[in-house]
């Protein structure tokens, strides 16, 4: 193949593929690029942590597992994700509803807020619950003297999550509600339908698939946050430690196989979560496609 | 149902997209509303649906005061731009939407509303399209799902906002056609919006011409053809040239020649000329007609369109001719409107018997 002179022919040839494809050695480029990237920092440590976990065998990490204070962590993580995803999903679905759909004063003020707790670092989203709900603060002799207990327990735990994993749903929602408009709802509406029978048929159908995934991903966070209720927690074994501080202590007594058994644990959810994903856009892949957007 | 709008207003954050608007339709009519962008046209459509609450004024449907009803309360029928669709929805599922979501005292059996689903199907002719997506229709698919939806509810009024804005010039003559044959066949009161005149001209029983949130002129195709009103009815329907004259003895001048145009009754004074560039006769003398300097000659399909400049002033109009004509060829041409209009500087329409003057036999011309 020697022809390399500029004939039109050649050009030809070259412009059968669309004008915005690259050269095959870019393209290799860039993709090799890519799952270089990805194995070096996803798949290398996922696989140092599965190896870890069982570097003392299944029984070390199976015993580790089983012992009350992980059990406890476990349930304690996902009873948590079970109340701060549900919460967010309500608030993140009224907060997308309203940016989106309506027009009122201070809307980019909201827009803003619902970025903040992206902006600001976990242990200060920790910090504000100490400040406002600590004994040194102005609600805590009240909360004291009224028996009820928020932080270093479970209710602090769950608002610091909740305030933590605030944004993932409506950041989710509002660009796709906003491209959307109101054009359908209007629709529902002149046909007769109620308020809420608009919401159930329409606007939930329309934005179900944005919906799902910033659940995954809020669920995948509420799971996993560490800053934030580290602050509040306060450490209490087999009380208020959920699995990401857990695996930390675990980590600090040189419990090494232990740490990276639950780790493992871990990671399994997300990775189970990324899975369950996967699968529904394969399952309902066509189904997605007729709805326009993917 | 008879359809009255009572002196409606609506304002934007201040600027009036509706001023003062009255309008009466009489069951069974089809109505359009024409009109440039910003002109109202829409936000009125809406505001008779009950999408927009009004800023003044009153809405009655056959009598019956409805600006206090809600959208739903309405039942009125509405055919969006885009059609909006229910993209989740099959066909079937979307024309029986209208009666899925009924209280269950008046909601029709499941096997009720999948057979007036497959009637409306029938009748907008897309027989078969039951099980499809929206998504899986052409433009003039959607157009005739989204009208068969707006139908299943049995509506009062039927309101369609620039129903064939979005198909292309091919689609859209065969649905216009065929939406005249849907509202005699159903006898729906039918207000559609359109910036196209011809579509307006050609589909409506009367045309509702609207400007900056006001109403200009209502009347048949042949009325506000015909007999515009104003200035903006005489430029928006149709092609129309206009020319600077001055009134002074009930005789139309330009500069200093009279253009043979008797304008008996109109107050002496400015105004302007308007009439319609095919409707003109030449003539070869010029002793009382316009006269002018061709100054472009534009084939424009089966006619030629000559701009003249007129006078010193440098004032242009525009004439029609035959493609054919031998005049298009000459450098100067002189002619006379045989139907026009006078205005005046506040664009009221002067009073005037208006005709040619008889023409005087007189060499000039070239």
């Amino acid at each position: 193949m020697a022809d390399v002179t500029l004939t039109p022919g050649a050009g030809f040839r070259r412009g059968t593929a669309s004008p915005v494809t690259e050269r095959p050695a870019v393209r290799l480029a860039l993709m090799l690029v890519a799952f270089a990237f990805l194995l070096v920092f996803l798949v290398l440590p996922l696989v140092v942590v599965f190896g870890e976990a069982f570097a003392k065998g299944w029984g070390a990490a199976a015993a580790t597992l089983a012992e009350p204070d992980t059990l406890a962590a476990i349930r304690l993580t996902l009873m948590v994700a079970a109340i701060a995803v549900p919460l967010n999903l309500v608030f993140g679905v009224a907060a997308a509803w309203a940016i989106a759909k309506f027009e009122f004063k201070g809307k980019a003020f909201l827009i803003t807020l619902i970025d903040l707790p992206f902006s600001v670092s976990p242990v200060i989203s920790g910090l504000v619950y100490v400040l406002l709900f600590g004994a040194g603060s102005l609600l805590g002799p009240w909360l004291k003297a009224h028996g009820v207990e928020i932080l270093f327990a479970v209710p602090g735990i769950v608002l610091a999550t909740v305030f933590v994993t605030f944004p993932f749903i409506a950041r989710e929602l509002i660009p796709l509600m906003q491209a959307q408009g109101t054009g359908d709802e209007e629709a529902a509406l002149s046909l007769g339908a109620s308020g809420w029978q608009t919401f159930r048929h329409v606007t939930l159908p329309n934005i179900r698939w944005g919906l799902l995934y910033g659940v995954l991903l809020c669920n995948a966070r509420a799971m996993g946050e560490f800053g934030a209720v580290s602050v509040v927690s306060g450490h209490i074994r087999g009380l208020t430690n959920t699995m990401p501080l857990h695996i930390e202590i675990l980590y600090n007594e040189y419990n090494i196989a232990g740490a990276f058994a639950v780790s493992t644990l871990l990671a399994g959810l997300a990775l189970v979560t990324l899975g369950l994903k996967s699968l529904l856009e394969y399952r309902y892949g066509d189904e997605l496609a007729a709805t326009g957007h993917n | 149902m008879d359809l009255s709008i009572r002196n409606l207003g609506k304002q934007f954050d201040g600027f009036p997209a509706l001023d003062d608007v009255s309008l009466d339709i009489r069951s069974g009519e089809l109505i359009a509303l024409l009109g440039p962008s910003g002109s109202g046209k829409t936000t009125l459509l809406r505001v008779v649906a009950g999408l927009e609450q009004p800023t003044a004024g009153a809405v009655f449907f056959g009598g019956e005061d409805a600006s206090h009803l809600t959208v739903q309360q309405r039942n009125v029928g509405f055919v969006f731009q885009h059609y909006a669709l229910f993209r989740h929805m099959t066909v079937a599922d979307n024309i029986g939407f209208g009666l899925r979501v009924r209280p269950q005292a008046s909601r029709p059996p499941r096997a009720e509303i999948r057979r007036r689903a497959g009637e409306l199907l029938d009748f907008v002719q897309l027989s078969g399209l039951e099980k499809r997506y929206p998504a899986q229709l052409s433009g003039g698919q959607r157009q005739r799902v989204a009208l068969a939806r707006a139908l299943a509810i049995e509506p009062r009024l039927l309101l369609l906002d620039e129903p064939f804005g979005a198909l292309d010039a091919q689609v859209r003559r065969e649905l216009r056609r065929w939406l005249r044959d849907i509202h005699d066949a159903t006898g729906h009161t039918t207000v559609f919006v359109t910036h196209d005149q011809e579509e307006a001209l050609e589909l409506a029983d009367r045309v509702v011409v609207m400007n900056r949130g006001r109403i200009e002129q209502v009347g048949t195709a042949d009325e506000v053809y015909d007999a515009p009103n104003s200035p903006f009815v005489y430029g928006f329907i149709g092609e129309s040239s206009t020319l600077p004259v001055r009134i002074e003895d009930g005789q139309l001048w330009v500069q200093d020649r009279t253009i043979g145009l008797r304008a008996e009754g109109a107050p002496a004074g400015d105004g302007t000329l308007h009439f319609r560039p095919h409707d003109v006769e030449l003539l070869d003398g010029c002793g009382g007609c316009i006269a002018g300097v061709v100054v472009a000659s534009r084939r424009v399909a089966g006619s030629r369109r000559v701009e003249l400049e007129i006078g010193s002033a440098g004032n242009r109009v525009e004439i029609e001719l035959p493609a054919d004509h031998r005049a298009a060829e000459r450098s100067r041409i002189a002619f006379r409107p045989q139907r026009w209009k006078l205005f005046g500087d506040g664009g009221e329409p002067l009073p005037h018997a208006g005709h040619a003057a008889q023409p005087k036999a007189m060499a000039g011309a070239n």
